[in-house]
């Protein structure tokens, strides 16, 4: 088990890329105060993120618009599931439970 | 930032339940989420020609689920070092915003606290803290150093996982677990809606950045795509609200 040459670059620069987004708002938001539409506009983020990550691996997955209808019917239960029982594990055990009767039936 | 500005100012000591333990049991309902995601990109780093000594050290350096599929990627496809950094840096500059959304509630903790909640922050820890916080002033450490060093090792056990038992299971489709993934997204996205109450506004947020994501996608990149969504789509959300007279819809 050798940590070879490229990979050690490529491990110690990626890193670095990382993890600087990641501490700075930590870092600068300490001491300075943000104006409050800027703060409004920051609670947003969360929903856009989440919204954006998801459209994303329904309807775009590899970088091609290739929606997929076993994937988008599993997002009912999914989507029920979440708002009725408010807890991450049902909703993601019932989406896979979902696709997986869905893919051994159509 | 949410709807309390200010009230709630009795709201704000830490309560009992924001121990190191209670951000341990916040954290298990994405462990399965991230476990198939890790698993998924241990096998592609094995692939890609990773020791298993290699994929410990990516899971906990670089600590980023696509970034980690894409570097593995563009290492067996032979790009230079320089283009590896520049892609993952794209990918990975979402932190940004997220890490802005979610530091305020902790400015009252020394500096090495700030850097090292910020240091391991990802989606679903990011999605988990906002949930939580909404209509909260602080946050606690413990509860967050909690809720990310789980994260933090379920991630690298399915790294190694993924790379020790990658060859035996010839197809994830079948047991659903690529679909987790979507799976948690959706649980996030819910769980965020249902606690802000902002139906209208939010959903509007939530519809553009889906849009401008798809689209960003497909003309840009998919990282670009991610950026472009969350930055147009909270624009969009700060809009409404002026324009519906702050109302909740």
């Amino acid at each position: 088990m050798i940590v070879s040459g490229t990979f050690f670059w490529v491990l110690l620069g990626s890193s670095l890329v990382t993890l600087l987004p990641r501490i700075l708002p930590f870092i600068v938001l300490r001491k300075l105060r943000l104006p409050a539409w800027c703060m409004r506009w920051l609670g947003y983020i969360p929903v856009a993120v989440m919204a954006a990550l998801l459209g994303q691996s329904l309807l775009v997955p590899d970088g091609h618009f290739a929606p997929r209808g076993d994937e988008l019917l599993a997002a009912i239960p999914a989507l029920l599931a979440a708002f009725f029982s408010r807890s991450l594990l049902a909703t993601v055990l019932t989406g896979m439970a979902a696709i997986i009767v869905l893919r051994n039936v159509l | 930032m949410n709807r309390t500005d200010g009230l709630l100012t009795q709201n704000d000591f830490e309560r009992e339940t924001d121990t190191f333990f209670q951000g341990v049991k916040d954290c298990l309902p994405t462990v399965f989420g991230y476990l198939s995601i890790g698993f998924a990109a241990g096998v592609v780093e094995r692939t890609a020609g990773l020791s298993l000594l290699e994929i410990a050290l990516i899971s906990l350096l670089l600590y980023a689920g696509s970034a980690q599929f894409i570097t593995a990627g563009m290492m067996m496809s032979g790009m230079p070092a320089s283009a590896i950094i520049v892609t993952v840096f794209f990918v990975n500059l979402r932190h940004l915003l997220m890490g802005a959304a979610l530091a305020p509630f902790f400015r009252h903790l020394p500096m090495w606290k700030n850097v090292l909640l910020g240091a391991q922050l990802t989606d679903e820890t990011f999605a988990v803290a906002t949930t939580r916080l909404a209509g909260k002033r602080k946050g606690s450490f413990a509860w967050m150093l909690g809720l990310n060093v789980t994260a933090y090792l379920n991630w690298l056990a399915a790294n190694l996982a993924g790379g020790l038992f990658g060859d035996w299971i010839s197809d994830p489709e079948r047991f659903g677990l690529d679909y987790a993934l979507p799976a948690m997204f959706i649980g996030l996205l819910v769980l965020q809606l249902r606690e802000r109450r902002k139906w209208a506004v939010d959903g509007s947020v939530a519809l553009a950045a889906v849009v401008v994501a798809v689209i960003g996608s497909l003309l840009l990149s998919p990282h670009v795509g991610v950026l472009l969504a969350t930055v147009l789509a909270a624009t969009i959300g700060l809009g409404l609200e002026k324009w519906m007279g702050r109302g909740d819809g």
